[in-house]
């Protein structure tokens, strides 16, 4: 039986600002310069010394530290172990690599595109990852 | 410059939004994919926002012969679905549900949280196992 979490409207307006936040983000780097903003590939153009793609990374924490201490928002404390975060990187980066897009180019660049392999990607790995949490439980430990 | 400049914003831009969506927060997306118990439906909220915000700017960017800066817009997404989408999908969902996390909330919540430079290690090491077994392949072909 699914129980849903109590979740207060503030809950949604913010899952939703951040939403149309990134939209915004992704949408500007098609106008400003043709590309699709996939982080595992910007990833791999930033291993590669690629200046535009390491700044790119550079601002993801700059952006989430200013959001986080201008609304005094809490620090996320609860992960994962280190070797189940360096195993899950792992995974994480070779599939995405693999399939040629994470949650940012496949689940919402790839969606925006209306692109059939962005769509069956996203509703893959969701639902790989639904099965994960369910047999291993859901907080991290 | 301006394109430096431009990938720094963008960057930064979808920072703010993984923080102010909370996809920064592990426990917030394995209370997403974690159905079959406390169900925490508001990332849904996220995608959403992301993907119709995304959708209006890429209609935007599609009546443009080319992006702001100069560059060539993208060729409309191929549409092939092979083993390769699917099988790195899964590999991909495999690790995003063992953490919770995913490749732009990592680099996101890094400054914030240093615990999730581990998961960072791990997707820098798997992106550049990917490269190096592509050029393997690419070699003996």
């Amino acid at each position: 039986m699914t129980t849903m979490v109590d979740l207060t409207a503030g809950d949604w307006e913010m899952a939703a600002a951040g939403g149309i936040l990134i939209g915004l983000a992704a949408g500007g780097l098609m106008l400003g310069a043709g590309k699709v903003a996939g982080v595992s590939s910007i990833t791999a153009r930033a291993l590669e010394g690629r200046l535009e793609a390491i700044l790119f990374l550079v601002g993801l924490p700059l952006g989430a530290l200013a959001v986080t201490a201008a609304l005094g928002l809490p620090v996320p404390v609860a992960f994962a172990a280190p070797w189940r975060l360096v195993l899950a990187g792992l995974l994480v980066g070779f599939g995405a690599r693999l399939g040629n897009g994470c949650t940012s180019g496949h689940a919402v660049c790839g969606m925006a595109r209306l692109s059939k392999r962005s769509i069956v990607a996203t509703v893959t790995f969701m639902a790989v990852a639904m099965a994960v949490v369910a047999v291993m439980g859901g907080a991290p430990s | 410059m301006i394109r430096y400049a431009l990938y720094l914003l963008v960057g930064s831009i979808f920072g703010a939004g993984l923080a102010l969506s909370r996809m920064v927060n592990p426990a917030k997306v394995t209370g997403f994919l974690d159905i079959s118990r406390a169900w925490d439906p508001s990332l849904a909220a996220t995608m959403g926002g992301a993907v119709i915000t995304t959708f209006l700017l890429y209609a935007l960017a599609k009546r443009r012969d080319h992006a702001l800066l100069g560059d060539d817009m993208p060729a409309p997404p191929a549409q092939r679905i092979d083993l390769a989408l699917i099988g790195g999908a899964a590999v991909f969902g495999l690790g995003w549900g063992l953490a919770g996390i995913c490749p732009a909330p990592a680099f996101a919540v890094a400054v914030l949280n240093p615990t999730a430079l581990w998961f960072v290690a791990g997707l820098a090491a798997g992106v550049m196992a990917f490269g190096l077994i592509g050029r393997l392949i690419a070699a003996k072909d």
